[in-house]
């Protein structure tokens, strides 16, 4: 689960990382009394959406008198942002941040993750922040390092101390880091936190360290013992068939192509995406009924993947090891009759009373194409699909 | 022979009174297994599926010989689960549990470095030594004893790689599920070392997905260590960046981890690859012969 800015920075006061002052606005008008409420000369303001790259695409501008600000909210309020990380779809921007503007002189980035390969928790920083840490990281392999944490000691004197090199920090700089570094690991901890991102941490020309922009994801699997995290979560920066699916227990993340699939598991479930790519067609979603698919899931399932309009076939691929087949054909025909479904159906189905699975299909009188494996079954919807 | 488990393996069943861990229990009984004891706090001392119930890891090992832990304990509990298993010197634990804290995997993996012992998972179906022992949640029937060895991330794709390779006659020793979350137990090289010196398997299915670099890793493994033919397969060249696809550790972060990618190093390190899950046992099959 992500966190906007304006709730990353909150959970940063909370934890004594210093960040510029700044509130929340709805409309124009609550944008200008903030910056008034604020004071000062410059301040920035930035629209509120789960996607990097916002300066790019125009969500992040700096206001020189109030009357800009009052505009510039304006302009970014209920406007869908396009960025590299949203997909084309873009995400609206239903709330500005504005905040007083930080003068400074040197962009660093920082950020506290989930390492996969050291199987802890690293801290991943550079001199160059700013931009995209990817890129930074590609360029000059070298200005990126990585500070592995042992668990059981935290963060050790001599890392901070390597951290604070590396970076090009003062003395007294380096001690704002150490205390930084301590807070961000803390609320990594407490809040469940799979990553906390501060890029740009700036050194203003007062030689203070701020964290100008704040990026938290949340470990969804932790969300149950995270009650006050959950109620941040915006149900507008995600996708709404995503959202219902997961309620009812399913996995589904919907795509751009045209042949919607159904599979029992997640890796079956990419690799069917794959397999209908490998025989010239588009997959419109990756969707996981899970080991217990159940025909009330099947059929759920069904009306979610039908609502995508660009869909013009379905491949259903079943792998019954804990399910029986019978069931699953048995939930295939009850939705298809009841959504009274137009479009070709492609069924395989394999594993556990697989015969009298198909005897069913075969008995209902509809028209379902059965698969004999995975091979004819992409070869049969993609070609049902070019029709 | 096999690896890890075989017909002389003793299970024991933490959270066996559970939904999940009553149901997968008796299907390993049902498929020859043999389950010596189970651990839910508070019931100790009761039978349940005619095994005996302790109320803690410990008790049950001073009292019965265990080789196995497998956990079904639900996932706010299970890395104390893997805990107590490993401090109770349990020499491999199962952990099937889906859905744990990543951070709790983390602290997991720190607490039981120092123990002797191998993990499994979590978010895993488990491991089977076809006709012999199953610790997990996989259909028993589709295995049939042989000479492949299967490691995959993913549990239907297990069963893919299982099921074609029991049609076209090759058999198994030992299929692992080393499972989908990003900070886990075993992974592929731990496998593909214990396949290599296992005598009777023949050949190494291994089963890969989007994120992190295992996959790469495994592959530069097979180039250096492995002898026995391999035939690796990548989940997810259709996956979108930036989407977790089912699995917790199923995801293309930053531009790191994507099939592509993982297909390049398993192509350069000169291990025969296949585009199509469907492939797998008839490609098993032509290196063998």
């Amino acid at each position: 689960m992500n966190l906007h800015e304006f709730q990353s920075k909150d959970l940063f006061r909370k934890y004594g990382i210093p960040v510029p002052k700044g509130a929340i606005a709805t409309t124009p008008n609550e944008a200008k009394s903030v910056a008034h409420e604020l004071g000062g000369e410059k301040w920035v303001v930035k629209a509120q959406i789960h996607s990097g790259g916002r300066g790019k695409a125009g969500g992040v501008k700096i206001a020189k008198n109030q009357d800009e600000v009052t505009k510039f909210a304006k302009e970014m309020l209920g406007k869908t942002f396009v960025t590299k990380q949203t997909g084309s779809s873009g995400l609206p921007s239903n709330s500005v941040y504005i905040e007083s503007a930080t003068d400074y002189e040197k962009e660093l980035y920082i950020s506290l993750l989930v390492d996969r390969e050291d199987e802890c928790i690293s801290v991943i920083s550079s001199k160059s922040g700013g931009g995209n840490i990817e890129e930074v990281a590609e360029e000059d392999p070298n200005s990126v390092f990585k500070i592995p944490i042992n668990s059981a000691l935290g963060i050790m004197p001599y890392q901070l101390r390597k951290l604070s090199i590396g970076l090009g920090l003062t003395k007294e700089q380096s001690g704002q880091l150490t205390s930084i570094i301590k807070n961000t690991y803390n609320l990594f901890l407490e809040n469940d936190a799979s990553l906390v991102e501060i890029n740009p941490l700036v050194v203003s020309k007062k030689s203070e360290l701020i964290a100008l922009d704040a990026k938290i994801n949340i470990d969804s699997n932790a969300l149950f013992r995270q009650p006050e995290l959950l109620k941040l979560k915006d149900p507008t920066q995600e996708d709404e068939s995503e959202n219902d699916a997961a309620k009812k227990g399913l996995n589904y993340v919907s795509l751009n192509g045209n042949i919607a699939c159904l599979v029992n598991g997640a890796g079956l479930a990419m690799a069917t995406m794959d397999l209908i790519k490998l025989h010239g067609g588009e997959p419109a979603n990756f969707l996981d009924v899970g080991g217990g698919a159940t025909s009330e899931k099947v059929s759920y399932a069904l009306k979610l993947i039908l609502a995508n309009e660009n869909v013009q076939g379905i491949l259903v691929n079943i792998f019954g090891g804990i399910v029986r087949c019978d069931l699953i054909a048995q939930g295939i025909i009850d939705a298809v009759k009841e959504i009274e479904v137009s479009l070709p159906v492609v069924v395989r189905l394999e594993g556990t009373n697989v015969e009298d699975g198909k005897e069913i299909l075969k008995k209902s009188g509809l028209e379902i194409i059965t698969a004999t494996d995975l091979t004819d079954a992409a070869k049969k919807v993609v070609e049902a699909v070019n029709k | 022979m096999s690896i890890l488990v075989n017909k002389n393996t003793k299970i024991l069943c933490q959270g066996i009174t559970g939904n999940q861990g009553s149901f997968h229990t008796q299907h390993c009984i049902e498929y020859g297994s043999e389950v010596v004891a189970g651990v839910t706090p508070g019931a100790g001392g009761r039978e349940y599926l005619d095994i005996p119930i302790y109320n803690s890891v410990r008790e049950a090992v001073d009292i019965s010989t265990v080789d196995v832990s497998m956990i079904y304990v639900p996932a706010p509990f299970a890395a104390d689960a893997i805990i107590e298993a490993a401090e109770a010197g349990i020499k491999l634990i199962v952990c099937i549990t889906e859905g744990i804290p990543v951070n709790d995997m983390v602290k997991v993996k720190a607490a039981i470095k120092n123990n002797e012992c191998r993990l499994l998972g979590p978010n895993c179906p488990g491991i089977i030594t076809s006709e012999e022992c199953k610790v997990g949640i996989m259909p028993g029937f589709i295995h049939k004893k042989g000479k492949i060895g299967i490691i995959s991330r993913s549990g239907t794709l297990t069963y893919e790689a299982v099921y074609q390779t029991t049609k076209n006659g090759l058999g198994q020793t030992t299929c692992i599920g080393i499972g989908g979350d990003p900070i886990r137990g075993m992974n592929f090289i731990d496998c593909l070392k214990l396949f290599e010196d296992d005598p009777e398997t023949e050949g190494i299915i291994m089963v890969g997905e989007i994120g992190g670099t295992d996959e790469e890793a495994a592959a530069e493994f097979i180039k250096s260590d492995i002898k026995k033919p391999v035939v690796g397969y990548i989940a997810g060249v259709t996956a979108p960046p930036g989407k977790r696809m089912g699995h917790a550790g199923a995801i293309v972060a930053g531009g790191k981890g994507t099939a592509e990618e993982k297909y390049r190093a398993l192509d350069k390190a000169g291990v025969h690859s296949v585009k199509s899950p469907a492939l797998l046992g008839d490609a098993i099959l032509e290196l063998l012969n």
